[in-house]
């Protein structure tokens, strides 16, 4: 059925039709209305779970943690200062290998305080174990929600999910939405059957501590299990074509990018935009193409490589800055690019921190800039003169 | 592309009406929307922008409107001249007020109307005149969403709001 939902809905719309046993969250500021909508399905019965508010983000991990080992489907959500409170547990749960999805809405971090869209919060967590997909749209919101168990919770992978979607212009923006019925999401999504769980007929030890010899080693996993991931997001998204009628295309999502001189790869929201200017770039003869990330974790460093190795020239647009080096996404490809030993010249481009608009001069600009050598290796869009002094 | 800027004060519902307005857009056959409010922290009585984005196509640019067809305006005391410069064109500006004005200025006395239906706020009256003078949607589709995304104990008197101040603005 189609509805006029916001991505926060579309994602909570995703989220009954999982039906995850335990949902746990803080409601205040940074949350988005993901968690309110959810209590509100709980509220009039269309979703039997158990809503459990608690006092803030770190416990809302915990909690969700607690129902996971109990053996059930756990939900939680955050955003921005949320998330970054939460890290500690962010480790525990990758390491207890609790495959709890969480929706984290991009939002910048403090301070300044700012609660508008960017994506240092979750760019500073890539190293925490956690699958990390990006969404573009509220319809892929919606679509992530249901896959995202699927993957998680596979045995060969058995790690959380984090699934971003970009503060306002994507939980916030209301667009049409295919809403699947609940005997659809059934057919694709398996109940949740673990034995990483407190069970009184087959105890054991868990949440325990490793010492040098064996703590290595579950590192080691916990690694191989995010990168078995890869086959399995392929796996779930040719299930989910088949079910819902909607095909993804892995980890990146390429546009025009086969005989482009001229990619630029970004992640989010953003992406619509880049792809509008793309087209409006070739009608004027510049062979252009966009690259999307759908995953950061596990990276695709391979589908990159191999989508940007004819181009002249790579543009990175991303709404992060690690400070005093780079974009940590620019940091990522170029680790790719070097491993491949593509020699591709790649420019960084840093905009909408602290949400700042991203204008259609300013995509049309990255691309006159890399086709003209004109840029340096990380370079600031938009910022206006007087503004740099 | 059809965009519409919305400009009212906090609690004046004109992020509602541009949700509803997209919505109703949507439901015809090969139409697209986008409703978004300008981002941030919301507080009665401030001003507030809404967006609007109408086309044939799935809309990819979610950035803010630079240039509308349509500034609405719930509250007058927002209007200056400025506004102009956002405008494309042809666009055209629907201003709540009981005076008279000209060139790209549609004047419509909605909190006439408003009052008359005991109506608290001007959103879907104004939102009625914008499809009394543009027809990008028709008052059957803004009837058809405003059942399914309105509170049932306004839907009787916002249908009836929409529906007058559609007939009054296409006389203009």
């Amino acid at each position: 059925m189609e509805k006029f939902l916001s991505g926060d809905e579309a994602f909570a719309e995703g989220i009954r039709l999982a039906c995850p046993d335990v949902i746990s969250a803080y409601p205040i500021t940074p949350q988005t209305i993901v968690v309110e909508k959810l209590s509100e399905m709980v509220e009039d019965g269309s979703l039997d779970a158990e809503f459990i508010h608690v006092e803030s983000e770190h416990s809302a991990l915990s909690c969700a943690m607690g129902a996971s080992a109990a053996g059930v489907r756990a939900f939680t959500a955050t955003s921005s200062q949320g998330l970054l409170y939460m890290a500690e547990c962010l480790y525990y749960a990758s390491g207890g290998r609790f495959p709890i999805v969480m929706m984290n809405a991009n939002r910048s971090t403090a301070l300044p305080w700012n609660i508008y869209g960017d994506q240092r919060d979750s760019l500073s967590q890539l190293d925490s174990g956690w699958i990390q997909a990006y969404a573009e749209n509220a319809q892929e919101s919606l679509d992530l929600a249901l896959m995202s168990y699927y993957i998680a919770e596979h045995k060969t992978v058995s790690t959380p999910f984090m699934v971003n979607l970009d503060g306002f212009i994507l939980t916030h923006t209301y667009e049409q939405v295919d809403v699947p019925t609940p005997e659809q999401a059934e057919k694709f999504l398996p109940p949740y059957e673990t034995e990483n769980k407190l069970d009184l007929n087959n105890p054991k030890n868990m949440a325990f501590s490793a010492g040098p010899d064996t703590n290595y080693i579950f590192k080691y996993k916990e690694h191989t299990a995010v990168r078995r991931a890869v086959p399995v997001i392929q796996e779930a998204e040719r299930k989910f074509a088949e079910i819902f009628g909607r095909q993804y295309s892995g980890l990146i999502d390429a546009y025009q990018a086969e005989d482009a001189d001229y990619i630029l790869i970004t992640l989010g929201s953003i992406a619509g935009l880049c792809r509008e200017m793309t087209d409006k770039l070739r009608a004027d003869g510049i062979k252009a193409g966009v690259v999307r990330i759908r995953y950061m974790r596990p990276f695709p460093a391979e589908e990159i490589t191999k989508a940007v190795s004819r181009a002249k020239a790579v543009a990175v647009l991303e709404k992060d800055i690690s400070f005093g080096n780079e974009g940590t996404v620019f940091t990522n490809i170029c680790s790719a690019l070097h491993g491949a030993g593509l020699t591709v010249p790649a420019y960084n481009f840093i905009g909408g921190l602290g949400g700042r608009n991203i204008s259609h001069q300013d995509i049309i600009e990255i691309f006159e800039k890399i086709q003209s050598g004109n840029a340096g290796r990380v370079n600031f869009i938009g910022i206006k003169e007087g503004e740099n002094s | 592309m059809i965009e519409i800027l919305w400009l009212g004060r906090g609690g004046q519902g004109a992020f509602t009406a541009a949700k509803i307005l997209g919505a109703a857009y949507a439901s015809k056959p090969d139409c697209h929307a986008l409703a978004f409010p300008s981002f941030g922290p919301e507080r009665r009585g401030a001003p507030v922008r809404a967006f609007t984005k109408l086309d044939s196509k799935p809309i990819l640019d979610r950035s803010e409107t630079e240039h509308a067809d349509y500034i609405i305006i719930l509250d007058e005391t927002l209007y200056s001249e400025n506004l102009q410069k956002l405008l494309k064109p042809d666009g055209k500006i629907l201003i709540n007020t009981r005076s008279a004005k000209s060139g790209q200025i549609i004047p419509f006395d909605g909190d006439s109307l408003a009052k008359e239906l005991k109506l608290p706020v001007v959103n879907t009256v104004m939102m009625g005149a914008l499809a009394g003078i543009s027809g990008v949607v028709s008052v059957e589709n803004l009837h058809d969403a405003i059942a399914h995304y309105m509170p049932e104990k306004i839907r009787e008197k916002n249908k009836s709001a929409v529906q007058k101040a559609s007939q009054e603005a296409s006389a203009l």
